[in-house]
């Protein structure tokens, strides 16, 4: 027992260390994000002891980019799913090996869903009233309170799943099926749940039209199944062109299978919104005018929702084609669709809901600089994170980083894995 | 480690040291610490009278020191028998916003930023849809010809959508109608002023500022007290006098007698007379589903 502590120990701690072990490459991309991690806490700091005047946001429009970025990485958490379900659930054997990179993805992206909860309340001293037990929850009333759930068991959940893998492959044996494949197939589960809940959030709201649709959760998942995908195809090839893992072409043109059907759904059911609203003309559609037309000579958010649209379908378009089998064209399709979907689940979804406000006042919203600051924080605090993960789990993957070679240096198990180094040597 | 090493490392990790407290700088600005009673104080619900009291006599020292007057702090319960609704006489109002400012004076609200509870609407004969109203009407004289007014400010709800999205239940509806927050357990998320169909809701988006000169001292806990940075706020209808048989500010101050309050239990009443006998009264966006304890209604 005592012995099995140490060992897990000694992994951790050599987890740890090989974080700051790396080429000049790795420095330079790791001291950039941290400079900006740097800068946005400075950035916290301000609104911490000044208030959230340093927003661009009012009791008019009282959630913006923080919210708005919250939306879209739930997103992208909960698209690790989309791996798990055709290795756990139809056997595919090429994207095996990847899910954990799906899933240390997702936790990455949960870091920074929280990151983006926090830095938008008022008083973060006062988070422990969310405790549930030591604080007063109002669960099952409030979907936020449900949100709290879903997302930290979320976390949980991958954290339990990579860590276990992880330490198997480390230890060199085979994973206990017990020990993981339930937990699996929760996750899976929880994924779904962890984007519906905040569809729901929206949903719930009866006084604010925009939100109060049905269609809003589907669209949540459609959109995630996109944009997460996208990210973690564009993800792979980042870690093959770093790394000698081993990435197929076929297992990410599986991914592009993945990508292409969400992507129909996605403009599909953004169609269905548009005609419900335009076609019927009630008087509840003056948020969707605002978005897509402007309202009162106001427009800020309509060249960002066109934007949106465009690339959506321009996206749709290319991952229809035979052209996107070729990855260049699939990683611009890929690039489109996130930045597309960025800006439809971010801005076009949280500040329309706001415009006009429920007494018909029209007050625009745009982010400060400060706010920005923030948000490009923990953007590179999510990176930051996924880089560290990425770290330690590629020479683990590879077994170069394992307990039976517990006497090699840590510069020593790096230097290995490089393209170039692997080549020279086959 | 040799030597070399060694010296990188610490030239690394001191200058690592450097930038977080660099980034950290602002931080020394920071006035308003929280203390120990004020970061562990639990939820309104779970204080005893004791912990009452020594959070009343807290507030009454910081606002003694802050503002060189001392307050008269209470924590006023709602009353036995008793269910507040407020009707507005549509046909009466005039416009003159008198009842948004005696709001202001009352409760203490931010003059910076500034701060109302109450929006006085000019609506277009016709509609009674908030979204045709203009809030920022600025003529020489009211009431203009072709228009009439509805003030909004909380509707005290009997569904009310606020309390239900709190994740902290830091706002709830009393046995007397009123929706009350309290300040020291808001976490400021915003989700309740997401919620509220009626724009009732406001953020301290900074500390709230008002003049000594301008305060008034007789305080409830969760009315009319100083609020602090960073949480929500808003009509209360002024339960530092509802609470001991007296009007709100706004129905005493009106001129034209449009503002009716009262005990909707007691029969006698004359928000039940007008209930009882008025051929028309609207809750406002009754389709949302609030059910709101506050009704409009004209004279027919």
């Amino acid at each position: 027992m005592i012995q099995a502590t140490k060992n897990y120990f000694r992994f951790l701690s050599r987890c740890a260390r090989i974080a700051f072990v790396g080429d000049w490459r790795y420095y330079g991309w790791m001291g950039f994000l941290s400079v900006l991690v740097l800068l946005g806490l400075n950035a916290y700091c301000k609104q911490f002891v000044n208030g959230l005047i340093t927003t661009g946001m009012s009791d008019e429009v009282s959630w913006g980019v923080y919210i708005s970025n919250f939306t879209f990485i739930v997103g992208i958490a909960a698209a690790a799913a989309m791996l798990v379900i055709p290795v756990y659930i139809y056997d595919n054997e090429e994207l095996h090996d990847l899910v954990i990179f799906g899933e240390l993805l997702a936790v990455a992206s949960i870091l920074m869903c929280l990151a983006f909860v926090t830095v938008d309340l008022g008083r973060p001293d006062r988070f422990w009233h969310l405790i549930p037990g030591i604080g007063k929850f109002n669960f099952p009333h409030s979907m936020l309170a449900w949100d709290v759930v879903v997302l930290n068991g979320y976390l949980l959940l991958n954290v339990y799943i990579c860590g276990y893998l992880l330490y198997c492959r480390y230890n060199g044996r085979k994973p206990a099926k017990w020990f993981y494949i339930p937990f699996v197939f929760i996750a899976i589960v929880w994924a779904i749940s962890i984007h519906t809940v905040t569809a729901f959030l929206y949903v719930g709201l009866g006084g604010r039209h925009f939100w109060n649709s049905a269609i809003v959760g589907p669209r949540f998942l459609a959109s995630a199944f996109t944009a997460g995908p996208a990210l973690i195809i564009l993800a792979l090839q980042v870690i093959r062109g770093v790394t000698a893992y081993r990435i197929t072409d076929k297992a990410l043109l599986t991914l592009r299978g993945i990508v292409q059907v969400s992507m129909l759904i996605n403009v599909f059911l953004l169609l269905n919104e548009v005609f419900k609203e335009f076609y019927s003309k009630s008087k509840n559609i003056t948020s969707s005018t605002y978005l897509f037309f402007g309202l009162e000579g106001h427009h800020a958010l309509v060249p960002w929702i066109w934007t949106a649209v465009t690339f959506n379908i321009i996206a749709m378009f290319l991952l229809i084609l035979p052209l996107t089998r070729s990855l260049r064209y699939l990683n611009v399709a890929c690039v489109l669709a996130i930045v597309g979907i960025w800006i439809e689940k971010g801005m076009g979804l949280v500040v329309p809901g706001f415009i006009p406000t429920p007494l018909g006042d029209i007050v625009e919203y745009s982010p400060s600089l400060n706010e920005t600051f923030i948000c490009l924080g923990i953007w590179a605090f999510g990176f930051l994170a996924y880089t560290i993960f990425l770290r330690m789990s590629v020479p683990i993957l590879q077994g170069k980083l394992s307990r039976a070679k517990e006497n090699v240096p840590l510069h020593d198990v790096i230097r290995g894995t490089g393209p170039e180094e692997v080549m020279a040597k086959a | 480690m040799n030597r070399r090493n060694f010296l990188r490392s610490s030239a690394l990790a001191l200058s690592g040291v450097a930038a977080i407290a660099a980034a950290l700088e602002p931080l020394r600005d920071l006035t308003d610490y929280t203390s120990l009673q004020r970061f562990f104080q639990k939820h309104y619900k779970q204080l005893t009278p004791q912990d009452m009291e020594r959070i009343l006599a807290r507030i009454t020292t910081e606002v003694e020191k802050q503002y060189k007057i001392r307050p008269h702090v209470k924590d006023y319960k709602p009353m036995d028998g008793v269910e507040f609704v407020y009707c507005l006489n549509l046909t009466r109002c005039i416009g003159c916003r008198k009842c948004v400012h005696a709001c202001v004076q009352e409760n203490n609200l931010s003059r910076d930023p500034e701060m109302q509870y109450i929006r006085v609407l000019k609506m277009p004969h016709g509609s009674l849809n908030p979204e045709e109203g203009d809030a920022k009407y600025n003529p020489e004289m009211v009431p203009e010809k072709g228009f009439f007014y509805m003030p909004v400010s909380c509707q005290q709800c009997r569904n009310s959508a606020c309390s239900k999205v709190c994740p902290v239940k830091a706002t709830w509806t009393d046995s007397d109608g009123i929706t009350v927050i309290d300040y020291d357990w808001c976490i400021g998320c915003r989700y309740c002023e997401a919620a509220c169909p009626y724009f009732a809701r406001r953020f301290n988006w900074k500390k709230p500022e008002v003049p000594k000169e301008r305060l008034n001292p007789n305080m409830s806990y969760l009315g009319n007290r100083p609020r602090m940075q960073g949480v929500m706020e808003k009509c209360h209808w002024c339960v530092q006098r509802t609470r001991v048989g007296q009007m709100p500010a706004c129905h005493d101050v009106c001129p034209a007698g449009a503002r009716k309050f009262g005990n909707i239990l007691d029969p006698n009443s004359e928000v039940s007379y007008i209930l009882r006998n008025k051929r028309v009264f609207i809750q406002l966006k009754e389709e949302v589903g609030n059910n709101p304890r506050f009704y409009y209604y004209f004279d027919v």
